[in-house]
């Protein structure tokens, strides 16, 4: 610093103006970054979380929060530019009015739709009955669907297309939430890739350069020791285990080989039980529920019942299914760190596959065309008037149910688990110890809720909101477990490539829900009943509709643009 | 800098701070160093003193806050980190420096420290990666070296002003 005062002597007044407005900068910029730090939500919960359960947990509960966030602008987007407009027209603020266009050369008889919201005095109960299966007064709200049947409307002078807002702003959220996942991505993979990449240096590195010297409060230095003592003995666990395979003997090897050839046939025979149950139910629900005699308790509760059956069933196999492959694994020798990856992997073909045949299922049953079911409109419009609104249902069915279940664990399984440890001395309930923080169930529990959110935000737009607070409770809930009842993992976990793979399986679910979606707006015909695109033979049609009606020369770019000349090489880039 | 040099001090010796000592004990209650496990050593490696009692000038405390700032170099960074690991002060890192230096790392009471297999099994993995000419132990140049290709180094080896 003295020569550097030394050299100011000399210097003329205008560049030592500049040098003091640039430290001056420099200093107020760091502290914006210090502040808006503060303002992350949950700083302080996840941090305290690192320090006392080590980093794979934390990164569980950072996700959370991502999801949490991406929800919510999702929501911000669906409200803004399909529920906002109704809401306006619907009241006339703004001046606006409402245009209701009537499709052209369709049989009326496609067009009967006749939601029960509810009429005249009802029970109260039928209240929490719609609340819990989407049907009744819900059906008639801005949730579903089939809320949203007007062409477009007029804001003062302008004219809002609200079919093509709608199917815009669904790719947008998919877009969205797309680059969004990969951006985070990236930034893990760069750490992925500095861990993985030099393997000889990672001792040194972080025994040489693991301590961060900015650290002030005594606090977040026990927090540092503590995450440093765990990656270190992670570390060395695996060095270990790494050695042990490598000795292994011809026969040994044999052995394990073929017996994870068996394991992996059990795997897929449980799969394909699991899928083939879910189909059965989905179809026996579908043509069990019927609109409910409003006197009788017991074919209500009956009715509901039935109508969650799908829900229970996915829920069940999800359930299920992990527990016996985390028993499966144990015994085909794997280092830790891989057989979480892998019986993540097949938990997650699990639960996405099972959201995949629920809705396979429930398109044979609005599709099942033989004898002539859906002649005159495409589809089966005898049982699904309005498709979407079913589909709707369906998703926010699995959404709540989902939430349920969470909260009844926490509740009922959880926290007794706990206090029967921790009072009882029998010999048996010793044995089950404490619970331990399983990542990989968690971070699968909330991704399979994500993908449902996804594929449900097309059908009922209100969706994200629901999930929005959905996972901001269950932070909280699952928070209040973890700090209650588990104990420190006895195997340390690595989070730095556990982050970068949270998120490639959530990429995976995002590129699933990508496919339903594509084959209901382009492919099944959308209902005459209701919705936006009634007048519409797909979804898809209002865009080469819209394009039509701009001037040439933009249709001709835009041609040139979908042609494919163009358009491999830049989704390529 | 010198505003805080001088707070250090006790009120009576603030007006002659240029040339006053300041004990170790007043320099441990500064924040950067008070949760830092490394304090002894950095408030050793950096006293000029011939008493040998750790305390430090004002001209020992500018060179400590430049070593430890943002503009400082790497190697003048990893001359100095090298110092500070050297617990014996013998010039070279042994299996005993590196034994104290994870210690100090992990930190402080008798469950965090590792046991006694890990620690082997963490002092050769290190040595094995960074002693180049074999000998047990890690000289300067060894220790720069491994330094210079270390991606965390850079970023954490700095004391924000």
């Amino acid at each position: 610093r003295d020569s550097q005062q030394a050299d100011t002597k000399h210097l003329s007044r205008w560049k030592k103006w500049r040098r003091t407005s640039s430290k001056s900068m420099k200093k107020a910029l760091s502290e914006v970054k210090g502040l808006s730090s503060h303002l992350v939500l949950w700083r302080h919960d996840i941090h305290s979380i690192e320090g006392k359960f080590g980093t794979g947990i934390q990164s569980y509960f950072s996700f959370l929060r991502f999801l949490v966030v991406l929800n919510f602008i999702i929501f911000i987007l669906m409200f803004s530019f399909v529920t906002l407009p109704i809401i306006i027209s619907k009241y006339g603020i703004f001046n606006s009015t409402t245009a209701y266009i009537s499709p052209k050369n369709i049989d009326d008889i496609c067009t009967i739709y006749e939601p029960s919201g509810n009429k005249g005095l009802v029970y109260f109960y039928t209240y929490l009955k719609d609340l819990l299966s989407g049907t009744g007064f819900l059906e008639v709200t801005s949730l579903f669907y089939g809320y949203y049947i007007i062409n477009a409307e007029w804001i003062s002078i302008m004219r809002y297309n609200l079919p093509l807002a709608y199917l815009l702003a669904t790719f947008a959220y998919l877009a969205l939430s797309f680059l969004w996942i990969i951006k985070r991505s990236v930034e893990g993979f760069k750490q992925h890739l500095v861990h993985d990449a030099d393997p000889f240096q990672s001792y040194c590195n972080k025994v040489f350069a693991g301590w961060d010297f900015c650290i002030t409060d005594p606090n977040a230095a026990r927090l540092k020791h503590r995450s440093l003592q765990y990656e270190l003995q992670t570390d060395l666990q695996e060095e270990k285990l790494k050695q042990k395979i490598a000795e292994r003997r011809m026969e040994e090897k044999l052995r394990i080989y073929s017996l994870r050839i068996f394991i992996n046939i059990i795997v897929l025979a449980i799969l394909l039980g699991c899928f083939y149950s879910i189909y059965r139910v989905t179809v026996f629900s579908q043509e069990n529920s019927s609109v409910s005699i409003r006197n009788d308790t017991r074919t209500d509760l009956v009715n509901l019942l039935v109508q969650y059956l799908p829900s229970m069933v996915i829920t069940l196999a999800n359930f299920i299914a992990p527990l016996i492959f985390s028993f499966l694994i144990r015994f085909e020798d794997y280092t830790p760190a891989f057989e979480i990856k892998l019986t993540l992997l097949r938990c997650v073909f699990v639960r996405l596959a099972n959201i995949g045949v629920l809705l396979v299922s429930l398109w044979s049953q609005i599709s099942d065309c033989d004898s002539d079911k859906c002649k005159p409109c495409g589809y089966n419009y005898k049982l699904y008037p309005c498709w979407e609104s079913d589909v709707g249902q369906e998703m926010y069915k699995l959404m709540i149910f989902d939430f349920i279940v969470i909260l009844a664990v926490a509740l009922f399984l959880d926290f007794p688990r706990m206090l029967l440890v921790t009072h009882s001395s029998c010999k048996l309930v010793q044995w089950f110890g404490h619970k331990e923080f399983e990542i990989s169930d968690n971070v699968l529990e909330i991704i399979y809720g994500q993908t449902v959110c996804w594929i449900g935000t097309f059908f009922s737009p209100l969706l994200p909101a629901i999930a929005t607070i959905k996972y901001f409770i269950i932070f909280y809930v699952k928070k209040i477990v973890l700090i209650h009842t588990c104990k420190p993992a006895a195997r340390p976990i690595r989070a730095s490539s556990s982050n970068f793979f949270f998120l490639v399986v959530l990429l995976i679910g995002l590129l699933l829900a990508f496919i339903p979606l594509g084959i209901s707006i382009a492919r099944i015909p959308s209902s005459k009943a209701c919705g936006p695109f009634r007048s519409f033979n797909t979804s898809w049609e209002v865009i080469p509709d819209t394009i039509l009606q701009f001037p040439t020369g933009l249709q001709q770019i835009l041609f040139g643009m979908a042609s494919e000349a163009f358009a491999v090489p830049f989704f390529v880039i | 800098a010198y505003k805080r040099f001088s707070e250090l001090l006790p009120k009576e010796e603030r007006e002659n701070a240029c040339s006053a000592r300041v004990p170790k004990s007043q320099i441990l209650t500064l924040p950067e160093l008070r949760a830092n496990p490394f304090q002894h050593r950095i408030c050793h490696v950096f006293s000029t003193s011939e008493t040998r009692d750790d305390s430090m000038s004002f001209e020992d405390f500018l060179d400590m806050l430049s070593v430890f700032s943002d503009s400082a170099t790497s190697d003048i960074k990893s001359h100095y980190a090298f110092r500070i690991f050297d617990f014996d002060d013998d010039g070279t890192l042994d299996r005993k420096d590196l034994e104290q230096l994870v210690n100090c790392l992990t930190g402080q009471g008798e469950e965090s420290q590792l046991s006694s297999a890990e620690m082997e099994q963490l002092i050769q993995n290190i040595l094995e990666e960074s002693d180049i000419d074999k000998d047990g132990t890690i000289n300067l140049s060894e220790f720069q070296h491994v330094v210079s290709r270390s991606p965390d180094f850079a970023r954490c080896g700095g004391l924000q002003r």
